[in-house]
């Protein structure tokens, strides 16, 4: 399988972009739970809006939410070799749930 | 409850329609699922090279230790082809999940239920037609699927079976490009009169969940809250370009 895995390389475009529910796995990953259902607060337009109906763009290096009401930057994640940077100055909060398991 | 990478063994490769295809994953080692979430596969090459995509579970959760995912090659894309051409059965890939907790219905949350699609987006949607149906629960249900053309209709077969089963669970097609000889159903794009038309039986109090392209989700927000539904009421997953 890892032949047929090296071809896809060869593709000049990525699978088309989606919004936040579709990069929950990785908030998972960072935030350590369950995200896409949280509000967050657009620290550029004072919109609340639930990560899950951000914007999100996967095209680039890493992943950029964008608010839904101003399209602002909100939350910008980059994984490094070594490390994982987020970039949250694009939120004025995000109002994380204590849920069991968190 | 960390999210961890387990490995799935690909069960079960299905045609749905002749550009989408449905994967059976068994996993030994899941937790479970609720209608509406995704999961995450990451496909890893020889020398280190990786792609993740999220793709929404199709199956009920009634069926344990086994995920289903239904997928649409995207031409250019680049791991939907792969998925289409390269897997078998047999065959192991990387997954992560559960993922996601807003698109989410279960019979407990009650309804009246309408789900709106389009084209691949109908795959969450399925699930929670699944579930409803496995759930034994009699919420009234209705489906609104908008298609390109007859041979694109995903999971036609089991939706028909569904609205035969006289529980409660409609469905509403409409062909926007191709329609077949003596076809009855909607011949045009997801439009106000059509909500109008496929809501009125359900009544005003329902629960809304759209999934498909962003023009067609943001038309149905759009349109539901101007007939009156409260916008928490309305539960929208989208994928297609953003930001034009
Ligand atoms: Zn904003």
């Amino acid at each position: 399988m890892e032949e047929r895995i090296a071809m896809m390389r060869d593709d000049p475009a990525v699978d088309l972009t989606v919004d936040g529910s579709g990069v929950g796995g990785l908030l998972a990953s960072v935030f350590g739970g369950e995200m896409t259902a949280t509000p967050g607060q657009c620290a550029h337009c004072n919109t609340v809006s639930i990560v899950g109906t951000m914007r999100a763009y996967t095209r680039g290096p890493g992943v950029v939410l964008r608010c839904p009401a101003c399209a602002e930057v909100v939350i910008r994640i980059v994984e490094t070799p070594t490390a994982t940077i987020v970039d949250v100055r694009g939120v004025s909060y995000l109002r994380i749930e204590r849920a069991a398991g968190r | 409850m960390p999210l961890d990478w387990q490995l799935a063994t690909v069960t079960a490769v299905r045609n749905e329609t002749p550009t989408v295809r449905s994967f059976t994953l068994r996993l030994p080692g899941w937790a479970g699922h609720r209608p509406g979430q995704h999961v995450d596969l990451r496909l890893t090459a020889e020398d280190g090279y990786s792609v993740e995509r999220s793709y929404s579970i199709a199956s009920e959760p009634e069926r344990t230790g086994e995920v289903d995912i239904t997928v649409e090659r995207i031409p250019g894309g680049e791991v939907s082809p792969f998925l289409h051409e390269a897997v078998v059965p047999g065959d192991r890939l990387e997954v992560r999940g559960p993922i996601g907790g807003y698109f989410v219905w279960e019979a407990a949350l009650g309804g009246p239920l309408l789900l709106v699609a389009g084209g691949s987006g109908v795959v969450p949607l399925m699930a929670m037609a699944r579930h409803r149906a496995k759930a034994g629960s009699h919420v009234p249900a209705r489906l609104l699927f908008s298609s390109r053309g007859p041979d694109e209709i995903i999971y036609r077969a089991e939706l028909d079976r569904l609205a035969a089963a006289g529980d409660g669970f409609a469905v509403a097609h409409t062909l926007t490009r191709q329609q077949p000889p003596g076809w009855t159903g909607y011949a045009r794009r997801i439009d106000e009169q059509m909500l109008t038309e496929v809501v009125e039986p359900l009544g005003a109090a329902i629960r809304a969940y759209a999934c498909g392209p962003t023009a067609l989700v943001e038309t149905v927000a759009n349109g539901l809250v101007r007939l009156g539904l409260p916008a928490d009421r309305i539960r929208t997953e989208r994928f297609g370009p953003t930001g034009t």
